[in-house]
This record gives C-alpha cells, sequence and structure tokens, in this order.
C-alpha cells in the first residue's frame, strides 16, 4: 500500500477517535514544545553570558610581567618587572587593532578615612581603564584625563571599600588617607561581584596612575597593561600585535624569551560557555525527558488503539493484508500522531519563547534549525514507540484476530 | 468445467489445549471443482470453521495435503499466503465484519490497496463492485448507517472485487432475516451462474437447499456428501410478501 494511502488512512482513524487523538497529540506538543522553548532559552542564556563576559573587558587583552628564568630557576610571575607606563604608551601609539590601553600601577596601603580603616589594592590606572573594563560610576563621577594629566589626588572607590568605610553614608566628596597622602573621593563604581576564581572586583581604590606614580611611596609596580582590541573579530590580531610590539619596546632580539605574558579573555569566555552548555544540556535533557513521556502516551494509546482493533486487524489480514501491512499502518498512525505534535508544540515553543525571552530579557530566538530538529525528532519519537505496538499488531493470528469481539 | 479448484487429501488439524491435544479435524479428503456451489454443514464443534479456515488459507493443516487452484498451500509462507487470500479467494463473513466508521466504497477498495491497485482505478473497481450487489446508491454510507442485508451485501462486495477464484462465506446469513437471508441467497446463485466458486458454511438448511452440494461434518470427519435442490432463491424471493427493503 502506499505511504500516501497510509496517512490518509491514519488520519481518517485520528478523526474517528477525535478526544483520545487530541489528547495523546497533547503529550507531545507539550514535550516539543519544552524542548523548543530550552534549546531558545539555553541559545538566549549563552548570549546573555557572553554579554557579561564581555562586561568584564571589552575584547580585552592583558599584558602582564613575565617571569625571568636564570640558571633554570624561575622566578615565577612578575619576578623579572620590566613592564613600564612607556611600554603602555607604545602599544598605544603603535597597535592598530588595539584602541585603548592602561597600565594598571598597584600598590597595597592602608586607607584610612570614614568609619575607619581598610586594606585593599590601589590601583593607579588611566582614564581609559574604565571604558576597557566597561565600568561607570555608581555615584559621583570617575576621574578625568586633567586629572591624570595634573597628578591629582582624587580617587573612586570601588563598591565594597565605600561600604566598608561609609557604610550607611554616600562617600562622594569625602576624604580618605593613603600612606598619609590626602585623596578626594570623586566616585564610587558600580559594583562588579566576583570573578569565576573568587576575587572581589570591588576590593579596590583607582586613582590617576600618574598621581599613584608620584605621590604614593612604598613598593610599585605595573603589574598590567589592558588593552582593548578593535572588535572581538580582532582579538587574535590584537594579541599578536600586542606580543610583536612588545618584544619591540623591550627590545627582545630574535632568541631570547618573552619577558611577559600576553592573554585575553578566552579561558574565562570557554568557562561561561561551558556553564551555559552543562544548563543548556540540563534544560534539554529535562524536555527531552518530557518529549519521551510524550512518546510513552503515544505507545500507550498505540496498544489500546490495537486491542481495540484486533478485529478490525484479522479483517484486514483476511483480506490480504500483509504482516509488513499492518505494521506499517500502525507505525505511520503513530509517526502521524507525533508529527502533528511536534508541529503544534513547535508553534506552542514559539509562543512561550517569545514569553520566556521578555520575563528573563534574553534574547530568545528559535533557530529554524530547532523547528526541523524538534518535528523530525518528534517523528521519531512516534515511530520508536509506535514501533512495539504496530509489531504486536502484526503478530496477531489473524484467526484468533476474527475472533476477538 | 470439470477442473479441481480445491484439493484437500488427508488433512488433519490439532489443537493442543494444555497438556492434550484435540483434533477437529481428522483425515479429511475434499475436492471441489470450479463452478460449484457448496454448502459446509455440521454442529458446532464439529470442524467446519477448522476446515473453513485452512480452506482460507487462514490456518495450516497439521498434516495432510491442501492445493488451492494448483497451489501447494503447506509449503508458502505467510506472505504468500496472504497474497493468495487476497487474489484467489473472497471472504464474507457472519459478522459482515466490515471496517467501522469507514465508508462503503472505502471498505471495498481496501482489498485493492493491498494489491498495489492505484487508489484511483480502485476506487472505481470498488463502485463497480458495489453496484454488482445493488448498492450504487448507497456508496459513501458507513457500516452503521446500513442494514444488515446491505452491510453483508458491502461484504460481498468486497470479497468480489478482486475477482477471486472462490468465495468463502461463512454463515453469512447468520446476523440476517428471512427474507434478507433468501435476497443474499440468490446474490450468491446469480455470482455461482456467472460461473463463480462458492463455498458456504451453515448451520441452516434453508440456505443449504439452495446450494448444489452439502457436506455434513461430523467430529471432524466427514459423514455425507451429497448433491442439493439447488431451489431458485429468485423464485422465492418472487412468492415471499412484498416488504420494504431492509
Amino acid at each position: 500500500m502506499k505511504i500516501l494511502a497510509l496517512v490518509r488512512m491514519a488520519l481518517g482513524s485520528m478523526l474517528r477517535n477525535k478526544v483520545r487523538a487530541a489528547l495523546t497529540v497533547l503529550g507531545v506538543v507539550i514535550g516539543v514544545a519544552s524542548v523548543v522553548v530550552m534549546i531558545a532559552v539555553g541559545l538566549g542564556a549563552r548570549s546573555d553570558i557572553e554579554a557579561k563576559v564581555e562586561n568584564l573587558g571589552v575584547h580585552m587583552i592583558v599584558v602582564s610581567a613575565g617571569s625571568s628564568t636564570r640558571g633554570g630557576v624561575s622566578g615565577g610571575a612578575g619576578s623579572f618587572n620590566r613592564l613600564t607606563v612607556d611600554d603602555a604608551v607604545f602599544l598605544d601609539e603603535e597597535a592598530e587593532s588595539i584602541t585603548a590601553v592602561t597600565p594598571v600601577i598597584s600598590t597595597m596601603a592602608p586607607i584610612v578615612g570614614g568609619a575607619g580603616n581598610w586594606r585593599a589594592p590601589i590601583q593607579g590606572v588611566d582614564t581609559c581603564y574604565f571604558t576597557i573594563r566597561a565600568w561607570e560610576a555608581a555615584s559621583g563621577r570617575l576621574f578625568t584625563d586633567d586629572e591624570v594629566r595634573n597628578r591629582r589626588k582624587v580617587v573612586v572607590l570601588g563598591h565594597t571599600v565605600a561600604e566598608a568605610l561609609w557604610p550607611d553614608q554616600d562617600p562622594v566628596g569625602q576624604r580618605i588617607r593613603l600612606r598619609n597622602v590626602q585623596f578626594e573621593v570623586v566616585g564610587v563604581l558600580d559594583a562588579k561581584g566576583q570573578t569565576a576564581d573568587g576575587s572581589d572586583q570591588d576590593d579596590v581604590v583607582l586613582s590617576p596612575y600618574t598621581t599613584v606614580q608620584t605621590r604614593l611611596a612604598g613598593r610599585q609596580f605595573i603589574g598590567q597593561i589592558l588593552a582593548s582590541a578593535a572588535s572581538k573579530e580582532a582579538v587574535p590580531d590584537a594579541l599578536a600585535e600586542a606580543k610583536t610590539l612588545m618584544r619591540e619596546s623591550h627590545r627582545l632580539s630574535a632568541g631570547e624569551d618573552d619577558d611577559f605574558t600576553v592573554r585575553d579573555q578566552t579561558q574565562m569566555a570557554a568557562t561561561a560557555q561551558a556553564t551555559t552548555n552543562t544548563m543548556t544540556l540540563l534544560l534539554s535533557t529535562i524536555a527531552g525527558i518530557s518529549l519521551l513521556v510524550g512518546g510513552i502516551g503515544i505507545m500507550n494509546i498505540m496498544l489500546v488503539s490495537v486491542s481495540e482493533r484486533t478485529r478490525e486487524i484479522g479483517i484486514r489480514r483476511a483480506i490480504g493484508a500483509k504482516r509488513r501491512d499492518i505494521l506499517l499502518q500502525f507505525v505511520v498512525e503513530s509517526v502521524v500522531l507525533s508529527g502533528i505534535g511536534g508541529l503544534l508544540g513547535t508553534g506552542l515553543g514559539f509562543v512561550g519563547s517569545a514569553v520566556v525571552g521578555r520575563i528573563t530579557g534574553w534574547a530568545t530566538e528559535v533557530a529554524p534549525a530547532t523547528v526541523l530538529l524538534a518535528v523530525g525528532f518528534s517523528m521519531a519519537v512516534g515511530a520508536f514507540f509506535g514501533f512495539y505496538p504496530a509489531r504486536r499488531a502484526s503478530l496477531l493470528d489473524p484467526i484468533e484476530a476474527l475472533r476477538h469481539e | 468445467m470439470a477442473r479441481p479448484l480445491i484439493e484437500v487429501e488427508g488433512v488433519s488439524r490439532a489443537f493442543h489445549v494444555g497438556e492434550s491435544s484435540v483434533l477437529a479435524l481428522r483425515h479429511v479428503d475434499l475436492r471441489v471443482d470450479e463452478g460449484e456451489m457448496i454448502a459446509v454443514m455440521g454442529a458446532s464443534g464439529s470442524g467446519k470453521s477448522t476446515l473453513m479456515n485452512i480452506l482460507g488459507c487462514l490456518d495450516r493443516p497439521t498434516t495432510g495435503r491442501y492445493r488451492l487452484s494448483g497451489i501447494a498451500v503447506e509449503t508458502l509462507d505467510d506472505d504468500a499466503l496472504a497474497e493468495l487470500r487476497n487474489h484467489v479467494l473472497g471472504f464474507v463473513f457472519q459478522g459482515f465484519n466490515l471496517i467501522p466508521r469507514t465508508t462503503a466504497v472505502e471498505n471495498v477498495t481496501l482489498p485493492l490497496l493491498y494489491a498495489h491497485v492505484p487508489p484511483r482505478e480502485a476506487r472505481e473497481q470498488a463502485i463497480v463492485a458495489l453496484r454488482r450487489v445493488g448498492l450504487g446508491d448507497r456508496l459513501e454510507h458507513q457500516p452503521n448507517e446500513m442494514s444488515g442485508g446491505q452491510q453483508q451485501r458491502v461484504a460481498i462486495a468486497r470479497a468480489l472485487v478482486t475477482n477471486p477464484r472462490v468465495v468463502l462465506a461463512d454463515e453469512p446469513t447468520g446476523n440476517l432475516d428471512s427474507r434478507t437471508t433468501v435476497e443474499v441467497m440468490a446474490l450468491f446463485q446469480d455470482l455461482n451462474h456467472l460461473g463463480m466458486t462458492l463455498v458456504i458454511v451453515t448451520h441452516e438448511d434453508d440456505v443449504a437447499r439452495y446450494c448444489r452440494r452439502v457436506l455434513m461434518l461430523r467430529d471432524g470427519r466427514i459423514l455425507s456428501d451429497h448433491p442439493a435442490a439447488h431451489g431458485s432463491a429468485r423464485d422465492d424471493l418472487a412468492r415471499m410478501p412484498a416488504e420494504e427493503d431492509a
């Protein structure tokens, strides 16, 4: 019998049991809809997390002081510190794929002011540090290029420091002392939270690097130079370029090892990606399970249908249906049921994704491939779960089946 | 025209019920030629249903040989038997056995679809068969919208549509009133006059007397095999008081 005739027959027998068919299809509809929504949510969450990684720094590249190896003994990171402000200036002027550069001069000092004292890293940076790290002031303002040029004694406090020293008050306009030098607090930064490795990004005091260099005594070093690549795609170029320029700046000959390291955020991005992948997998598994339940519903109904129609199967066998005709009839019926469920479920999935997208603010778009996957998968579920009942039908003894009431 | 259509030689059929086995047929020999109209009679338990199932290629003999239209049935596999049922045999059952909630024409089309006749062509042939049994005006009716007589005529149309060599009817009038019974028998006689071979299982003498030959079974053996009255159902119908067509 031709497939088309089988499909018509299957539709006919669906129409004969409308309510039952509708309920069975509903199981698949819910399963497929949840698969579609979960995949959309997974993709939405992924792009959301990508945006968050971006937020750590816009296409950020980190140049760190390298290690020195003397006589086979490595001094560890930062042991041979040759990063200078000049390196940062050189990078800024020469690199084409890099849009912003700032040195980061770090020191540690007791911070006195407000409610008492605190201890946090003091970082001397240029104004484009805020651009590179996409960091804005929660209150007050950031310091300006003018203040950097004129070595003004101004600081911007990280959220944690502000909370520690002025728990109930806006510290903007207040004064703090760093190693007996008085600074004015001009702003407080947005809270960024912890990094993946658990260090608090908000436990920091930022000041113009020129000020830190000249006004603060104590051990200082440029631990890092932060830079921003022109775009996400330009990051690999920027990495290569930074490396070449740093070697040039340090006058390293061809045989010498780098005395610095250049990294981007791929590590961070990879971690975040892994997290989203895990989440997507988890959600899809749950959705898959609901589709599985829908499939079991189909199997159940097909088994009922087979036992109800035992006599019909007997008649069909008597008038010349082969075993595989019966098998095919019930498998097609099951696939038609699940296929219709798949189509309806995809429709519902579209609506569901839009609703979830609106609630979470994620870009939950349903990819066309998802639709094909969902409908194809649901039909496969139908074929899989329809096979056992269909096989049972095909193996019925025609005489027994005809005698069946 | 004495060409043998059905040749049964020494056929026995045993059923296993728990530990013991029951012989439903005991060494039956039977030959039916083309163009015959034979009634198989017997009380329940006489083995007539078992014989019918074997003749209909739904069951296989435990021992013995069965040749249908020259083909040794016991050597065939399941698919080949299904093809025989489709091409060589036509079935008419007591309970009509139409597929519910499926129109008359769809029911009659079914055997052709299983024979891979294209749907459009199959439908045309089905309509021809339904007209032949006088149901040209009931094509799109479903079984529950038709009387018993009409349903049985749909079943006969379905049995005829593949142009089988023999029609097997199992208690075809069991669920019908006496007038409809005669109508159905008249239809069978018409077919027989056109050369169709018919084997009719029945326990009604009223049915058997319209056949040409009557076979009596008892306890799985053939008790008697003799020619029958072969009265004309059409004549009887004409003598019956006129009645609303059921």
